[in-house]
């Protein structure tokens, strides 16, 4: 390299800088990571989104991945500093981040008691410098809950209450099974939307969360804040606070800690993530494992198709989507009984989990698979096994499958 | 405050600028530029403009690039950037005393700070009592990070993942050489503030030892009592430098108002650095090792172990007259890095916590003088997260330029 001849003037070194220049740019597209196919991954907007819908869809995204320091209002005691601690790429979550939620029956055996007053619903077991963590009261029912992935949740928010009752109603005919709905009162802030229905003790139906205990987005979201990250907002000033210390919280900053645009935004962001994406639809073993999954009965609570109901969002308004969900509530049986509830359901009754994003739940849960509520089952044979009540005769046609065809069903799943 | 500094720096200019015209102009270093000077030597180790005969010395170094980075196929484009813009202040105040300190601009104004004001008394070779706002020796980065002395325009992951590069900490100590034969043992022990309560609950939500840097940290310590830094360094002549530090802070508010409210949380640092050459191949990197005492509350969440290095390989491809610089060089570059941000198990599965950043870079640099570089970077990491899933790949280009004035 050194027997270059004579002086390397600026004229021969602007020559090497040149091309060496076109030779980087020329290789750009090798040299630069790839987006990943839009299949495999869930954290994408909806398509067709107009410019200012995407830019708020995006400043959402901005607050969904927020880290939240003990100065900007962390806590007094919290589980996680973000969203996306727990939902890591708007994907399902890990033990590692998973909620503790705890309860008691009242005297009466029937009213269920989220001891508010003594820091339920939910476990706090993290705290800020010098202010010590929650703990669960003595002899309290307790269930541990792995975040659900968040993508697709704008159809399901468009259902309308209407469709809901209708598919209750129709399954209380089948006689099949029997799913129902869980009223919940509605918060100060919540406003309802043409398509929700009151009942008469102006409840509305709760679609949200493992025992469908939030009507909506905004509802679910300023509930994370708060019950997850110990943060206030404009929805919920109030802290979450260790009793055991005092009744006062034990942050030093102002409530609220966010404004209720940031609520919102977040809120918006779910809204508009994309339905999860299918892979492999054609694939004649994924095709033989979708027939078996309707012919055994899954499908009578994973209902493949929903509609939702008007919307803003051209991608969502009126549009058929595939949730594998009834949104309704199921008795589970005694199997995934934690005797554990909220509102007005059962111990033993459970949402129908939507299935879309099964396939990719591995990709934020670190390589394994952690299912059910509290991912205690680590493959399908695990979390079927484990449906019992009104799934019971869904498990015992599984169990009559040959190992082929249960393959075949767990291809399909993988698909979702 | 930013606007009453930038004038002071523009009056210091003036004044200087109005000097040069009656005077000579000297360039020098402080250090003594010859085979003695270790790693120790790194912040006098500079060029400063004397004017006439002043005591006073000015220096400084400027810092920019362009950046062009795409993570898993998305990128925001091209951007440019001032990253630093650094003042040099040298003063022999009388033959053992000898006072400098550096103020850094960075991205213009948006960061100002004073990374070193100290003052050095020498009693001999052996023993240098040092006080004021020093930086501590820990690896090799922090107290030798002037931009013109590297070859890529990022500063590596070891030194500012886990290492809070730049570390300016209020304290005082002392350092010196011995010399035996063609080794020289090098020293430094300070006694310092330390870093304070930020190392956890921010912003990153992870421990991030830079997070515990605050403004305060200069004007007193968070909880009374005090940090330690140390280097042993051993040079030769033949073979190049290694040295071993060390950093301890109890950086938690477990005293408020005199009274004790929590248990003590410490954390501790230790480093390994090297430089050392091969004919013309010059190798230079880091190990650092970081241990952090996590309150109960926050176990499992917050690291209490790190570690991590790089190595950078540099070799002259061309070195000869170009451009009517004599000994210009062009350098061939690479830096092979790693940091483990959280070393640990997942405690409810057991599995191994990832939370691990690998990345390689290449680089082409023209130095036309040993202190002025311009250099183009490309450099490739791979980003997994605490739980292990695919890993996030960012590549990017930079061109930049970075020189001493």
């Amino acid at each position: 390299m050194q027997k270059i001849v004579g002086e390397m003037t600026f004229k021969k070194i602007s020559i090497l800088i040149v091309i060496a220049l076109f030779a980087v740019v020329s290789a750009c597209e090798t040299i630069m990571p790839d987006e990943p196919a839009p299949e495999e991954v869930l954290a994408e907007p909806i398509e067709d989104l107009t410019p200012a819908q995407l830019n708020l869809h995006l400043q959402g995204d901005g607050e969904f991945a927020r880290i939240f320091s003990q100065a900007e209002g962390l806590g007094p005691i919290f589980v996680q500093a973000s969203c996306e601690s727990c939902h890591i790429g708007d994907g399902k979550g890990h033990l590692f981040t998973a909620l503790t939620r705890f309860g008691q029956y009242e005297q009466d055996g029937v009213t269920w008691n989220s001891l508010l007053n003594q820091g339920g619903p939910q476990l706090q077991h993290r705290s800020i410098a010098n202010y010590p963590a929650e703990a669960i009261p003595n002899g309290v029912r307790q269930a541990t809950f792995i975040a659900p992935n968040v993508t697709g949740l704008g159809f399901l928010e468009a259902v309308t209450d209407q469709t809901i009752l209708d598919l209750m109603n129709e399954q209380a005919l089948a006689g099949i099974v029997s799913g129902t709905v869980n009223y919940v009162d509605a918060p100060d802030f919540f406003t309802p939307k043409a398509h929700h229905i009151p009942n008469g003790q102006g409840q509305y139906i709760g679609r949200f969360g493992r025992k469908a205990a939030a009507i909506d987005l905004v509802h679910q979201t300023t509930n994370a804040y708060k019950q997850d990250m110990g943060i206030t907002s404009d929805f919920d000033l109030q802290d979450p606070i260790n009793y055991a210390v005092s009744g006062l919280s034990g942050d030093n900053v102002a409530d609220p800690e966010i404004p209720a645009g940031t609520v919102n935004a977040v809120a918006f962001y779910i809204q508009t993530l994309k339905a999860p994406p299918r892979r492999n639809t054609n694939d004649p073993q994924v095709i033989a494992g979708e027939n078996i999954f309707k012919q055994i009965g899954c499908e009578n609570c994973h209902k493949q198709t929903l509609t939702a109901g008007p919307s803003i969002i051209s991608e969502i308004n009126n549009k058929d989507f595939h949730p594998y969900t009834d949104m309704l509530l199921h008795d589970m049986g005694p199997e995934l009984d934690d005797g554990y509830t909220e509102g007005s359901v059962a111990t033993s009754e459970w949402r129908t989990m939507p299935l879309w994003g099964l396939g990719l739940q591995k990709d934020s849960q670190g390589g394994t698979q952690f299912l059910l509520h509290d991912g205690r089952a680590t493959n399908y044979n695990q979390a079927i096994q484990l449906h019992g009540g009104e799934a019971d005769f869904a498990r015992a046609n599984y169990r009559q499958l040959s190992q082929a065809q249960k393959d075949q069903l767990f291809k399909f799943l993988d698909s979702l | 405050m930013k606007t009453r500094i930038i004038l002071f720096i523009f009056a210091l200019f003036g004044v200087n600028a109005f000097a040069q015209q009656d005077t000579t102009k000297v360039w020098q270093r402080t250090g003594t530029g010859d085979s003695t000077d270790t790693q120790q030597d790194a912040i006098y180790n500079r060029p400063f403009i004397t004017v006439g005969k002043s005591s006073t010395a000015v220096g400084g170094y400027l810092e920019g690039n362009t950046n062009y980075f795409v993570e898993d196929g998305i990128t925001e484009g091209f951007s440019m950037e001032l990253r630093r813009f650094n003042i040099f202040l040298y003063s022999t105040i009388s033959s053992r005393i000898r006072f400098l300190s550096e103020l850094e601009f960075e991205h213009g104004t948006k960061e100002i700070a004073l990374e070193t004001a100290l003052l050095d008394f020498r009693v001999n070779n052996s023993l240098n009592i040092r006080g004021g706002i020093i930086l501590p020796q820990l690896g090799l980065f922090n107290a030798n990070h002037d931009s013109p002395n590297w070859e890529f325009v990022e500063r590596p992951l070891s030194s500012t993942q886990i290492i809070p590069t730049t570390l300016s900490e209020v304290g005082f100590g002392v350092n010196g050489k011995f010399y035996l034969g063609n080794n020289i043992i090098g020293y430094d022990a300070y006694l310092i503030n330390g870093l304070q309560s930020g190392v956890v609950l921010n912003d990153q939500g992870r421990t991030f030892l830079e997070a515990g840097k605050s403004e305060e940290m200069f004007g007193e310590d968070n909880n009374g009592m005090p940090g330690f830094n140390g280097r042993i360094g051993l040079a030769n002549r033949k073979w190049g430098e290694v040295g071993a530090s060390y950093y301890t802070a109890v950086y938690n508010d477990f005293r408020v108002d005199g009274t004790t409210v929590a248990d003590k949380n410490s954390l501790h640092i230790f480093a390994l650095d090297y430089n050392t050459s091969w004919g013309k191949l010059t190798a230079k990197g880091e190990y650092v090792y970081a241990f952090v005492e996590i309150p109960t509350e926050l176990n499992g969440l917050y690291a209490s172990e790190q570690h991590g290095g790089f190595i950078d390989l540099i070799y002259p491809i061309i070195e000869r007259q170009m451009a009517g610089y004599k000994n210009a060089k062009i350098n061939l570059s690479t830096r092979l890095e790693y940091v483990d941000l959280n070393y640990g198990t997942i405690p409810e599965t057991g599995a191994q916590i990832r939370d691990d950043i690998y990345s390689l870079a290449v680089g082409l640099s023209f130095r036309p003088t040993p202190t002025t570089i311009f250099r183009a970077n490309y450099r490739y990491q791979w980003q997994t997260d605490f739980l292990g899933n695919p890993a996030v790949n960012t590549a990017g280009i930079q061109v930049g330029f970075a020189t001493y004035f």
